[in-house]
C-alpha cells in the first residue's frame, strides 16, 4: 500500500513527466548527434592517406598470391557462407573475419576491391616502397616504380625516379590546366558565339530574309569565329603532344610491367614513407578538391563542386521565388480578405498542401513548368532553336519554380503569423496619422513582419535543400556539362540543367557502377549536404536576428 | 435624452452666444470658436448600443476632457471623431459629426485626409520601431514631403512643441524605443502634430505613465491647446480639472452632464455627476 502511495506521490508531482520530456529530448540529440557524427567519420575519413599493405594468400591449390592495397572495412560472416563460395575454413570456426581491400589496377585484373578471409592470409606486411597513383581513368593504380621515361627514353629509375616522376606530374598539371583554360573559357566562348550566329540566321530564315547586310555580317563574324578556334586548335595540339611526353614504368605485385602515360596520372603518392605533415597536407589537398573539383570517372573520384553550386543556387532562386509570392498571398488572406468561410477554407488548403508528397510536385512541375509553360516560352520567344527545346526542358528555373510552390505553404503560414502579431496599437498609430491601409501594411507593418517572414524562409530553404525526388524530374541530372552560371552573356542560364548535393549522394550511392569506390564518396556528400544546410539556415538566422533587433515591436 | 440636449445647449451659451447646435442639422451653428458638433450620435457594436444619442459641440482651441466609469463609451466616443471605430468589425454608426461644417461621416469623405486633421495619441506610447527622426516625420512622409530641410524643420518643430527636442536633439537617430515611457508619450504627440491637425484626441494619455511624466504631459496638454482643439479622456478626476476647460461626465453610452469643468465639479446639475466626482460609484 505504502509504496503505491508513494508512486502516486511521485506521479503527482509530475516529475515522470519532467523525466520523460528529458529523455525524450536526449533521444534525439542522441540521434541527430549520432547520425552527423556517423557521416562525417565515415565520410572524412575517406581523404585520409590509408597505409598501403601487401598480403600474401594461400589459394585452394596450395599456391600463395600476393595483394597490394588500402584495407577499407571488415565484417564478421558465418563460416557456412564463406565455405559456400568454395573457401577452405578449419571445422571448428563458426564464423570467419573477412576484410575488403581496395587494390586498384582495375586496367590490369579487373576489379578495385576483394575480399579477403582472414583465415586465407599468410602474412600481411607495410612495404615502404609501394606507391598509389591515382589516375584519371581506371581508378587507383597500387605498385612499385621502375623507371621514368621521356619521349620513350629512360631518363630516371631506381632512388631517382619517384622525383623525376613528381615533376612530370606537375608538368602535366599545369599544362592541363592551360588546356583547360583554352577549352573551357576560350573555346566555349566560341562555341556559345558560334550557336548564337547559327540561331540568328536560323531566325533570319524564319523571318524571310534569305540575303543582305545582316547575313552577311554573320558570315563574317562566323569567319573570324573559325579563324581564331583554328588558332587555339593548334595551340591545343601542341599541348596535347606535350602532355604526352612522360610515362612511368611500374610493376604491379604481381610482378608485372606496366607502362603508365604520366598525362593519365592525376597524383601519385606513397604514404608508407609520408610523415604526419605530408599525410595531413595530402588530406586538406584532397578535402579541397572534392569541394573545388568537377567529378571524374562516373562521379566516383573528384569534386562535387557542380554539385555544391547546382544546390546553392537552386535554393537562392528559389527564395527569389517563393518570398514575395508567400508574403503577397498571405497579406491577402490576413489583411484584405473578409475572414470567412472561404479564407478558412483557403487556409487550411494552403495548410495541407505541406502534407501532398514532393513527388507530386515533381510531376505538376513537369507537366505544367516544363511542357505547357517551357513549350510555349519555346513556341514564343525561341522558334529558332526548335526542335531543340530552350526552356522546355527541365532546367534549373522550372526546378526552383517547383520548389518553391512546395515550400509556399511555410512561407504563407508564418508571415500570417507575424502578421497577426503586430501589436494593433502600431497600426492604428499609423492609421491616425493621415496613412491609407496599404500605406500602413507598406511602412509600418511589413517591415515589422519582415522576421517572421524569414522565419518562413528558413524554414522553406531547410526543406528546399534536402528535397531531391521532384527535382529528378524538372532538371537535376547526374553529370551537367556546364554550370548555370558562366561568363557568357546572360551570365545566369536558368534554362541549363544542374547537378544537386541530394541527387548526387543518391546516383553514386545506388547508380554507380562501382559502389565500393563510390560509398565513402556518399558519405562525404551527405555530410557536405548537411554542412551545407547548416550554413544557409545560419545566414538566414543571422539575417533575422538583425531585422528582429531592428523592428523590435514596443510593448511599452 | 431631454436632459442631455438641456445640458449641451447651456454648455453652448456659457462660451459663446451663437444658438446652441442641438437636435436637428438645420439650425446647427457654424460658428469660429466651436470646432466638433456631434449631432444624435449612436454607436454599435453589433446589436448592442454603445452610444445613445449623443449631441455635443467641442470648443475650439480649448481642452475638453471625457470622464466617467470604464465602460461608459467615452473612450468609443473619441474615436467616432477620427473614424477609428472604422477598423473595428460589426460597428454600425448613425447620426453625424460635423467638423466645422463638414459632416465627416459623409459618403465622399477622405478618411486618411480627415485623420490628418483630427489627430490622435493613444493610452499606450506606440512609437514605430523606427527612429526618433523618421517617428516624427512618419505623418509627413505619408503626404510626399521627402524634402530633408522641410522634415528637418517640422521635426524640430514637432519636438520642440512636445517639449521633447532638449532631451533627445543629439540622438534624433536612435531607435524611439530606446525612450522612456514618458518621452515615448511625448514622442507620438510630436508625431501627431507634426502634421499640424486642428484636432487632437487624446486617449486617456498619461495612465501607462510614472506621476513625473503624466505631469509633464499635462504641462504639454497646456501649452498645446494655445494651437490646438484638445479633446482628452481621462480617469483621472484630478487630470481632468487640472487640464480642462470643458469637461463632459458620460455614463453607460449616455451623456449625462457636458458642462464648465469648474461647474461640474464644484456643482454638477446631475446626480450621477455628483455621485461620481464624489466617488460614489464608477
Amino acid at each position: 500500500m505504502k509504496s503505491i502511495e508513494s508512486i502516486n506521490k511521485w506521479v503527482g508531482s509530475g516529475s515522470p513527466w519532467v523525466w520523460l520530456s528529458a529523455g525524450m529530448v536526449s533521444l534525439n540529440l542522441v540521434m541527430v548527434f549520432g547520425l552527423l557524427f556517423l557521416i562525417s567519420v565515415r565520410g572524412l575519413g575517406h581523404f585520409w592517406p590509408a597505409a598501403i599493405e601487401s598480403v600474401e594468400l594461400r589459394e585452394k591449390d596450395g599456391s600463395t598470391t600476393s595483394l597490394l592495397g588500402n584495407f577499407v572495412e571488415d565484417e564478421i560472416v558465418s563460416a557456412a557462407r564463406v565455405r559456400g563460395t568454395g573457401s577452405t575454413v578449419p571445422e571448428d570456426m563458426e564464423f570467419v573475419r573477412r576484410y575488403l581491400i581496395k587494390v586498384g589496377n582495375r586496367d590490369v585484373s579487373g576489379a578495385d576491391f576483394v575480399w579477403v578471409n582472414e583465415t586465407d592470409i599468410t602474412s600481411r606486411e607495410i612495404p615502404l616502397d609501394s606507391f598509389m597513383a591515382e589516375r584519371d581513368e581506371w581508378g587507383n593504380f597500387y605498385g612499385n616504380l621502375i623507371s621514368v621515361k621521356l619521349d620513350g627514353e629512360i631518363i630516371a629509375s631506381g632512388a631517382t625516379a619517384w622525383g623525376a616522376m613528381q615533376d612530370g606530374i606537375a608538368r602535366k598539371t599545369q599544362i592541363r590546366r592551360q588546356i583547360k583554360g583554352i577549352e573551357k573559357d576560350q573555346i566555349g566562348k566560341i562555341n556559345y558565339a558560334m550557336e548564337r550566329l547559327r540561331l540568328r540566321t536560323k531566325r533570319l530564315e524564319l523571318d524571310g530574309v534569305e540575303a543582305g547586310a545582316r547575313i552577311d555580317k554573320i558570315a563574317a563574324e562566323r569567319l573570324s569565329l573559325e579563324k581564331r578556334y583554328e588558332a587555339l586548335n593548334g595551340s591545343l595540339s601542341e599541348l596535347y603532344k606535350e602532355l604526352g611526353r612522360y610515362s612511368i614504368t611500374a610493376a604491379t605485385v604481381a610482378g608485372q610491367q606496366v607502362e603508365l602515360p604520366v598525362s593519365k596520372i592525376v597524383r601519385a603518392i606513397h604514404p608508407n614513407q609520408m610523415s604526419m605533415f605530408e599525410k595531413i597536407r595530402y588530406y586538406f589537398a584532397k578535402m579541397w578538391e572534392f569541394v573545388s573539383e568537377d567529378p571524374r570517372e562516373a562521379n566516383t573520384e573528384g569534386g562535387v563542386f557542380p554539385a555544391i553550386f547546382g544546390t546553392v543556387l537552386l535554393v537562392m532562386l528559389m527564395s527569389v521565388f517563393v518570398t514575395p509570392f508567400g508574403v503577397i498571398a498571405a497579406v491577402y488572406l490576413r489583411e484584405y480578405a473578409h475572414q470567412g468561410l472561404l479564407t478558412r477554407t483557403i487556409r487550411i488548403a494552403v495548410n495541407n498542401l505541406a502534407g501532398v508528397p514532393s513527388i507530386v510536385y515533381g510531376v505538376f512541375g513537369l507537366g505544367f513548368f516544363v511542357y505547357f509553360l517551357g513549350g510555349n516560352i519555346d513556341q514564343l520567344f525561341f522558334p529558332e532553336s526548335l526542335p531543340a527545346p530552350t526552356f522546355g526542358t527541365p532546367g534549373i528555373l522550372w526546378s526552383a519554380l517547383t520548389l518553391a510552390i512546395l515550400t509556399v505553404p511555410v512561407v504563407i503560414v508564418s508571415t500570417e503569423e507575424g502578421l497577426t502579431r503586430i501589436p494593433r496599437a502600431i497600426r492604428e498609430g499609423s492609421l491616425a496619422l493621415g496613412a491609407t491601409k496599404a500605406e500602413t501594411l507598406w511602412r509600418t507593418v511589413l517591415p515589422m513582419a519582415t522576421p517572421a517572414m524569414m522565419t518562413g524562409l528558413i524554414l522553406s530553404i531547410a526543406r528546399a535543400a534536402g528535397e531531391v525526388a521532384p527535382l529528378m524530374m524538372v532538371g537535376v541530372v547526374k553529370l551537367a556539362p556546364s554550370l548555370p552560371m558562366d561568363g557568357n552573356f546572360p551570365f545566369l542560364h536558368v534554362d541549363r540543367k544542374f547537378m544537386h548535393l541530394g541527387f548526387h549522394i543518391y546516383d553514386v550511392g545506388f547508380q554507380s557502377p562501382n559502389v565500393e569506390a563510390a560509398r565513402p564518396l556518399v558519405y562525404a556528400t551527405a555530410f557536405l549536404l548537411v554542412v551545407l544546410i547548416v550554413a544557409l539556415n545560419i545566414a538566414a538566422i543571422r539575417i533575422r536576428n538583425r531585422l528582429r533587433e531592428s523592428y523590435k515591436a514596443g510593448d511599452g | 435624452m431631454s436632459k442631455i440636449i438641456n445640458a449641451s445647449s447651456k454648455e453652448i451659451d456659457s462660451i459663446d452666444n451663437s444658438n446652441s447646435p442641438v437636435g436637428n442639422d438645420s439650425d446647427l451653428a457654424v460658428s469660429n470658436t466651436v470646432s466638433l458638433t456631434v449631432s444624435n450620435l449612436n454607436l454599435f457594436y453589433d446589436t448592442k448600443q454603445a452610444l445613445n444619442s449623443i449631441n455635443m459641440t467641442i470648443p475650439k482651441k480649448m481642452v475638453t476632457a471625457f470622464i466617467g466609469p470604464s465602460g461608459c463609451g467615452k473612450s468609443t466616443l473619441l474615436r467616432c471623431f477620427n473614424r477609428m471605430n472604422d477598423l473595428i468589425d460589426g460597428v454600425r454608426i448613425e447620426g453625424s459629426i460635423f467638423l466645422h461644417d463638414e459632416d465627416i461621416y459623409a459618403r465622399d469623405v477622405d478618411v486618411a485626409n480627415l485623420r490628418r486633421r483630427i489627430g490622435m495619441v493613444f493610452q499606450k506610447p506606440n512609437p514605430f520601431p523606427k527612429s526618433i527622426y523618421e517617428n516624427v516625420a512618419y505623418g509627413l512622409r505619408i503626404q510626399r514631403v521627402n524634402n530633408r530641410r522641410t522634415l528637418d524643420r517640422a521635426v524640430e518643430r514637432s519636438l520642440r512643441a512636445a517639449a521633447l527636442w532638449d532631451e533627445v536633439k543629439d540622438r534624433l537617430q536612435e531607435s524611439a524605443l530606446s525612450l522612456s515611457g514618458g518621452q515615448q508619450q511625448r514622442l507620438v504627440i510630436a508625431r501627431a502634430i507634426a502634421i499640424e491637425p486642428e484636432v487632437l484626441l487624446l486617449d486617456e494619455p498619461a495612465s501607462a505613465l510614472d506621476p513625473i511624466s503624466t505631469l509633464k504631459i499635462e504641462e504639454l496638454i497646456y501649452e498645446l491647446k494655445r494651437d490646438y482643439t484638445i479633446v482628452i479622456v481621462t480617469h483621472n478626476m484630478q487630470q481632468a480639472t487640472r487640464v480642462s476647460d470643458f469637461a463632459a461626465f458620460m455614463y453607460l453610452g449616455n451623456l449625462i452632464e457636458f458642462d464648465d469643468t469648474k461647474k461640474i465639479f464644484t456643482n454638477p446639475a446631475q446626480k450621477q455627476t455628483e455621485d461620481y466626482i464624489t466617488g460614489r460609484y464608477g
